[in-house]
């Protein structure tokens, strides 16, 4: 177990080095950064000083390790637009982000895994077909679709839900939360519906063919024939089973879901980090875009690590396998 | 070695060369299956009129001097109050035809995202052959980078290229290069796939006899890669191909409609959305409507017949 938990996490390691390596290409070499920070009028000297204090004469691989030291002290520089430091606005803008991600993981996990069970044990009714179709058109429809529709539906037409921006929201000092006032929750309801849309069809899909398959097993025979009621059958041991596959799904899609929140959060004017980096790429504002995707690797390889590490824990093949080795 | 093979006599070509596709087993299980056709016909009538835009096109959406702002906003099939011209799915603010646009836009979608698909399969393709035929740390160090370019969503990656190539390309070419900076943005993010899938049959294939024959026979690395083993390794390749150009032009549509796509003076389905998003609340709904149902029906079409394909294609399934 433990050599299992070193060998992931040194992967771990390389994986986040190596993109360590392309944000910093990316703020070294695209572009200069000094013609960023002046202006027409700057003379030479100012221009030679700013090169200076920015540490652009010094060798590459220096540059290099001063980067990442400054990276592990959340330290990105200043953006080239706000003339902010990017930790800060970036800071400011996490919690918007996480808490779409978070609500859209809980929409998808809330309403697929039911509709998945559902469908596993009645495949052939009609609301079991229905919901093979319609999940059919959530993953062929682009996101940023769906939550035009969503507005168009929800906003325009019944004027039940606010269509854009992040409203209600209260500062806790280190974090702001839409959680708790009504109007916070409500501006969350379509945008976290629009991104979690697809994880939910993805999860419902998963958990339907997993049940059938777990259905057909021995095990399950065996609970059938001991003259277990269904629902101990069905729930206690089917539906355990088929939550192992489910764990890995999500946690690997929280990854998309931060990514794709770039796209919801511009149909929706969500202020979080999506819409700042969509912006910086627009702009070419290279320190947040290096430190958005320096942010966003090390989420997706702690969340890997994460779920492999749960995995091995769950699941006592993997765990045995690994001590034998 | 395909090559090999001396073509068989073709008796009465090419009725014969027709009638023995319309005998294939990919012919029969097309024939046979409904969705499939249908999906066809509707991508071909799709392909046709893009390709066609400047004939069939009843108004020139991109000629200033054709447009006139009495026209804006008619609704469709309803002749304009003032001009009496009749736009058959509307007009936009600028009196433009949605349904010449929709034309035009769709075939810049088409070729964004053919051009891309092409771009990713050369890449991937080769990577992969290479990768699988040699071996090695060659090998080991393409298939990491895979993995990692696996691990990050399409949609980022063609984002962060589509950044840094603004960086890098002077303000003033950019409007011209966009499609192709485009291009590079979306199929460097789709090679991976091709990779893995090619370099996976490329093992199983070099081990064969014939690839063992080829290399007997003096020929080098190059030669036997690309005459023998490439042509046995792409089934599957095409099948990805197929639901990766629904994927690509779904993935331009977004890169357009978050604005870092084509630009408003050549715009594609996407960027046609982005415009009509304007029109959400004001009760103009024709002017997004039409452009996304276009984009969905074509993609849909696509992803069908790559449906479609795989299946055929899968001897489990026969």
């Amino acid at each position: 177990m433990l050599a299992f938990i070193l060998r992931r996490i040194g992967q771990a390691i390389l994986v986040l080095l190596t993109v360590a390596l392309i944000s910093f290409s990316l703020f070294r070499f695209v572009g200069d950064p000094t013609q960023q920070m002046t202006s027409q009028d700057t003379t030479l000297e100012e221009r030679l000083q700013i090169r200076k204090n920015l540490g652009l004469d010094d060798p590459v691989v220096v540059q290099f390790a001063r980067f990442i030291g400054n990276a592990a002290r959340f330290d990105f520089g200043v953006s080239y637009q706000n003339r902010q430091p990017v930790a800060k606005l970036i800071g400011d803008r996490f919690p918007a982000t996480m808490e779409l991600a978070f609500a859209s993981a809980m929409f998808a996990l809330l309403v697929g895994i039911p509709m998945g069970v559902y469908a596993g044990l009645k495949p052939n009714s009609w609301l079991a077909r229905l919901f093979q179709t319609v999940s059919l058109v959530g993953i062929s429809l682009p996101t940023f679709l769906i939550g035009i529709l969503l507005i168009f539906i929800f906003s325009v037409s019944f004027g039940l839900l606010p269509s854009f921006g992040r409203q209600g929201v209260v500062n806790l000092g280190f974090w702001t939360t839409g959680f708790l006032t009504w109007e916070g929750i409500r501006s969350l309801i379509l945008p976290s519906i629009t991104l979690g849309l697809f994880q939910m069809t993805l999860i419902m899909r998963l958990v339907r063919s997993e049940m059938m398959e777990v259905l057909r097993t021995d095990y399950v025979k065996f609970a059938k024939a001991r003259g277990l009621t269904p629902r101990a059958v069905n729930y206690r041991h089917a539906l355990k089973n088929t939550l192992i596959p489910v764990i890995t799904i999500t946690g690997l899609q929280l990854g998309s879901i931060i990514a794709f929140a770039i796209i919801t959060e511009t149909v929706f004017q969500w202020p979080g980090m999506g819409l700042m980096f969509l912006q910086a790429v627009q702009t070419v504002d290279i320190p947040i875009m290096s430190a958005y995707l320096l942010l966003v690797a090390t989420l997706f390889v702690l969340i890997n690590l994460i779920v492999d590490l749960l995995y091995a824990l769950v699941d006592p093949r993997i765990r045995l396998s690994g001590k034998a080795a | 070695m395909n090559q090999n093979v001396p073509p068989p006599p073709t008796t009465g070509a090419p009725a014969g060369r027709l009638a023995r596709a319309w005998d294939s087993d990919l012919a029969y299980s097309f024939r046979t299956s409904p969705v499939a056709v249908f999906a066809a016909v509707l991508a071909l009538v799709m392909v046709m009129s893009a390709i066609a835009a400047p004939l069939i096109a009843p108004y020139d959406p991109f000629d200033p001097a054709s447009l006139d702002l009495m026209d804006g906003f008619t609704r469709p099939m309803q002749p304009n109050e003032i001009s009496g011209k009749v736009f058959w799915l509307g007009s936009d603010g600028q009196g433009r035809d949605i349904f010449s646009a929709i034309l035009y836009g769709s075939r810049v979608s088409l070729l964004v995202g053919a051009a891309s698909v092409i771009f990713s399969l050369v890449l991937g393709v080769g990577l992969g052959l290479v990768a699988g035929y040699v071996g090695g740390r060659t090998e080991a160090l393409i298939m990491r980078v895979a993995d990692i370019q696996l691990s990050f969503p399409a949609i980022l990656v063609a984002l962060l290229v589509f950044g840094v190539a603004r960086g890098l390309i002077p303000p003033a070419a950019q409007e011209q290069a966009t499609l192709w900076v485009l291009v590079v943005a979306i199929g460097l993010s789709n090679w991976a796939q091709y990779a893995r899938t090619v370099r996976g049959s490329t093992l199983v294939e070099k081990n064969k006899v014939y690839v063992d024959a080829a290399r007997l026979i003096g020929l080098k690395a190059m030669p036997v890669m690309l005459r023998h083993v490439l042509p046995n390794v792409m089934g599957p390749v095409l099948v990805i191909a197929t639901i990766n150009l629904a994927l690509a032009i779904i993935e331009e549509a977004t890169l357009s409609f978050l604005g870092v796509g084509m630009p408003p003076t050549q715009p594609s389905l996407g960027t046609l959305i982005r415009f009509g998003q304007q029109f959400l609340f004001s009760g103009e709904w024709w002017i997004l409507f039409f452009p996304a149902l276009a984009l969905v029906l074509l993609a849909l079409a696509i992803n069908l017949l790559g449906d479609w394909l795989r299946d055929a294609l899968n001897p489990k399934l026969r």
